[in-house]
């Protein structure tokens, strides 16, 4: 028996060892384009992450089918046809640094459209930054960085977190309510509840605890007596937690009678349509949900979106945020290919900055920090699993550094200007 | 009082779940020292199982049944994951008994079969495979002895093989065909919904009870008690205890040792199958939902004293209770007029993630002073 505990005591330190494949896309190189350019897909095939980030890789490549179909990227007069090596980063932070070093020096991709994770882009980071290579990362994220080798096509705090915290205080039915705050125990649901405490205060408002269960861990009990005890008529709850921690919350909150028909009012950062249905409406019906992009958005181009989408990848999938992020940054690297006339990607950054893309949710610009300027939702979640949008923001600019954060307030990020760069004084 | 209904609520629901989790490891390791890795994927077939039964009763046949699908759940998930290691038993670890260290790569190897497993096959051939090997097992024991000595043992083994292959795939393609969520792999985590009457909350002495917290304890009450006079009073729980207390001796009195592993593996396997049942209750159902468990099986059972099942009662409870005492910072509750530096340190424990570093930190405490844990095993055992 003694041998045994210490070989439990050496399995903490056992890790992973994960194996890693790749595939390329399709080579044909088809009489109609004059050559061929290949860029880097980089997300997780295999492992947890997989499951969120095989929609991405599946929406990168339909705007890449999409793009090829309409006559492939035009630079100098040459027409060029886009091919795609998809790699996996397997859920494993320092295989998405790896890879990246693989898809930039073997195979001399001009782009690489990955990531999804803070952790995986944290990892990444350095990779682009001492080979002053590009990546296009499509997540809404706690924004604090601002690379000049990496586009952030998702939302920033205030582009997400901070319109859904006016509105929960200011127009939602708890209007007036406290606040508690819930999230997964990483940087972005840190990060998003620091900017959230600042606001509420700001606005006159109270934060009566917060809480954050460690990934993996699914025992909420105690986070509920702890709503239950600081909200003890109804509220206002931001919920940051991540992927299935999500199902165990709602699962349980609703068993704790924590529901909309007594006055708790979840408003949600990390769920999207796509989350919705594997948690299923009944848990999740009358709370909100913020975002750039909603399925329900009744335009023609994000009606077109959700429609070939379905057409390529079958009629029950979704698409939802993180997946028009992801769409959007394929066509706008493309605008900015055609104007500055090379794949280098030095050009292309350049070139890159105030293009403007008339995407699913709305038009986007690229702004001089590298990040989106985008239109915000909010969405109460309905018994279909999709949301009602009840809110819509004009194009709110990106903040690179986030103005009510304490430690970044009063900075912003600019590329265009030699002089200010990654973080200068307002 | 309330407040003491409360604690003692929310600590025995959580402790419930570990308990749940780690009874069937406190058999396997406890009492067969087997290291077994693939326990949390066990709870994970288990949790399947409950997510198939679910759908396979919304059928229109089974429909009006709807309401007690998870009782039979239950059971099915019992065989399920027992059948899932018994057969692992059989082919992996029956050949490393005495060898811990390769039992622990081994079945850790197998845990990631099994996840991989779930994720890239589709759930109704799972099920098929599923009921061609508990066929495979229990068709032998249904015929007579008398014929198994009349007629050639290999016609016999081909038979029963072929029936039971010829039902899995009967099953396999009646499940893809009626269930289309089945049809297909998918990675993705899937939902088990209780039936609405599991649903909710109850009252009882004033305070409200989440109905499916209750639902848990209940399954754990029963496991404990069946698992219990299982061990104590039946011939074939003497015989476990005996081989586990002197395996050599028990051996040389006729007691069939290769079938007492079996069954103790099978056992122990058939519980972590019940737990999943239970934790697909409180969350969502995905390859990882073992994984989510096992340190804390472990750690269960260490603390409880390996080999002893009121150890493991005990510990999973004390470990509850201490979770909701330090992660709801109840004790500020208790005593609202502490003083301040005290006050301040356990303000600061009280969240979810430094609860549970404070308990890992109290548990290494206890193990440097009893490293044998609570209730530490006695007898000749402990010499080997």
């Amino acid at each position: 028996m003694r041998i045994s505990r210490r070989i439990l005591a050496g399995l903490a330190t056992a890790s992973l060892a994960v194996t890693v494949t790749s595939c390329g896309g399709g080579s044909d190189t088809s009489g109609s384009f004059d050559d061929v350019k290949t860029v880097g897909i980089l997300h997780s095939l295999t492992g947890t992450m997989a499951i969120s980030e095989k929609t991405l890789v599946d929406t990168e490549i339909m705007a890449i089918e999409e793009i090829n179909a309409a006559g492939g990227v035009v630079v100098d007069g040459k027409s060029y046809k886009i091919d795609y090596i998809v790699e996996d980063g397997a859920s494993d932070w320092p295989t998405f640094a790896e890879k990246s070093k693989k898809l930039i020096d073997q195979d001399g991709v001009p782009v690489v459209f990955g990531g999804w994770t803070s952790a995986s882009r944290k990892a990444m980071l350095p990779v682009y930054e001492s080979k002053d290579a590009f990546l296009y990362y499509p997540i809404q994220y706690e924004a604090q960085e601002c690379s000049n080798n990496i586009f952030y096509t998702g939302a920033t705090p205030n582009q997400q977190s901070e319109p859904a915290t006016d509105f929960m205080y200011l127009r939602s039915p708890a209007a007036g309510g406290d606040f508690f705050l819930v999230g997964s125990d990483y940087v972005f649901p840190r990060t998003s509840n620091t900017i959230t405490k600042a606001q509420v205060k700001q606005l006159g408002g109270k934060v009566v605890g917060e809480d954050y269960l460690p990934l993996g861990n699914t025992e909420v009990a105690p986070i509920i007596s702890k709503i239950s005890k600081a909200l003890p008529d109804g509220g206002i709850i931001i919920n940051t937690l991540n992927g299935d921690q999500n199902v165990a919350f709602f699962k349980q909150i609703q068993d704790a009678g924590i529901t909309p028909s007594n006055g708790y009012y979840v408003m949600n950062y990390s769920i999207a349509e796509e989350e919705i249905q594997s948690i299923g409406p009944e848990f999740l019906e009358g709370h909100y949900g913020a975002w750039n992009y909603m399925m329900s958005i009744d335009s023609v181009a994000s009606k077109k979106f959700a429609k070939s989408f379905k057409k390529r990848w079958g009629s029950d999938r979704v698409v939802a945020d993180p997946q028009e992020s992801a769409y959007n940054m394929v066509y706008l690297w493309k605008q900015a290919v055609e104007e500055a006339g090379t794949f280098d990607d030095n050009a292309v950054r350049e070139a890159l900055i105030g293009q403007t893309f008339n995407a699913p949710q709305g038009p986007v610009e690229v702004m001089p920090n590298h990040h989106l300027s985008q239109t915000v939702r909010i969405g109460e979640i309905n018994a279909e699993g999709g949301f009602t949008i009840l809110e819509e923001t004009g194009v709110v600019t990106p903040q690179a550094w986030n103005q009510k954060h304490p430690s970044s307030k009063g900075y912003a990020c600019d590329w265009t200007d030699p002089k200010k760069g990654e973080k200068y004084k307002l | 009082m309330e407040l003491l209904l409360d604690i003692l609520f929310n600590g025995v629901a959580i402790g419930s779940v570990l308990l749940v989790a780690a009874l069937g490891l406190a058999i396997v390791f406890g009492l067969m020292g087997v290291i077994n890795l693939a326990h949390g994927e066990l709870m994970m077939v288990g949790a399947y199982t409950t997510y198939v039964t679910q759908l396979v009763f919304k059928l229109p046949l089974l429909k009006p049944y709807y309401n007690s699908y998870l009782i039979i759940s239950i059971f099915l998930a019992f065989i399920v994951s027992g059948v899932v290691g018994i057969i692992l038993e059989k082919t992996i670890i029956r050949k490393l008994y005495g060898s811990p260290l390769e039992t622990l790569l081994a079945t850790w190897g197998v845990s990631l079969i099994l996840q991989q497993f779930v994720r890239s096959v589709p759930l109704a051939y799972g099920a098929g495979l599923i009921i061609s090997l508990v066929l495979a097992l229990f068709i032998p024991t249904l015929f007579p002895l008398k014929i198994k000595d009349s007629i050639n043992v290999k016609y016999y083994n081909l038979s029963a093989w072929i029936i039971s292959a010829f039902s899995g795939v009967l099953t396999a393609s009646w499940i893809s065909s009626s269930i289309s969520r089945l049809s297909r792999p998918d990675s993705r985590n899937v939902d088990v919904t209780a039936p609405a009457w599991m649903r909710g909350q109850i009252e009882i002495l004033g305070t409200n009870f989440p109905k499916t917290r209750l639902i848990i304890i209940l399954i754990t009450l029963i496991s404990v008690i069946a698992i219990t006079l299982f061990l104590n009073q039946s011939a074939w729980g003497l015989r476990i205890r005996a081989v586990t207390q002197n395996r050599q001796m028990s051996d040389c009195l006729g007691i069939s040792t290769e079938k007492v592993d079996i069954l103790t593996f099978g056992i122990g396997s058939g519980l972590a199958g019940v737990a999943g049942v239970a934790v697909s209750l409180l969350g969502s159902v995905g390859p990882n939902v073992g994984g989510n468990y096992i340190v804390g099986c472990f750690m269960v059972v260490v603390l409880g004293g390996v080999g002893n099942l009121l150890g493991t009662i005990i510990a999973s409870f004390g470990i509850g209770i201490m979770t909701d005492l330090i992660g709801a910072g109840r004790l500020l509750t208790i005593w609202p007029q502490m003083p301040l530096p005290l006050a301040t340190t356990i303000d600061f424990f009280a969240t979810t993630s430094m609860a549970r570093v404070m308990i890992f930190t109290l548990i290494v405490i206890f193990l440097q002073f009893k490293p044998t844990g609570l209730f530490p095993q006695k007898g000749r055992m402990v010499e080997n």
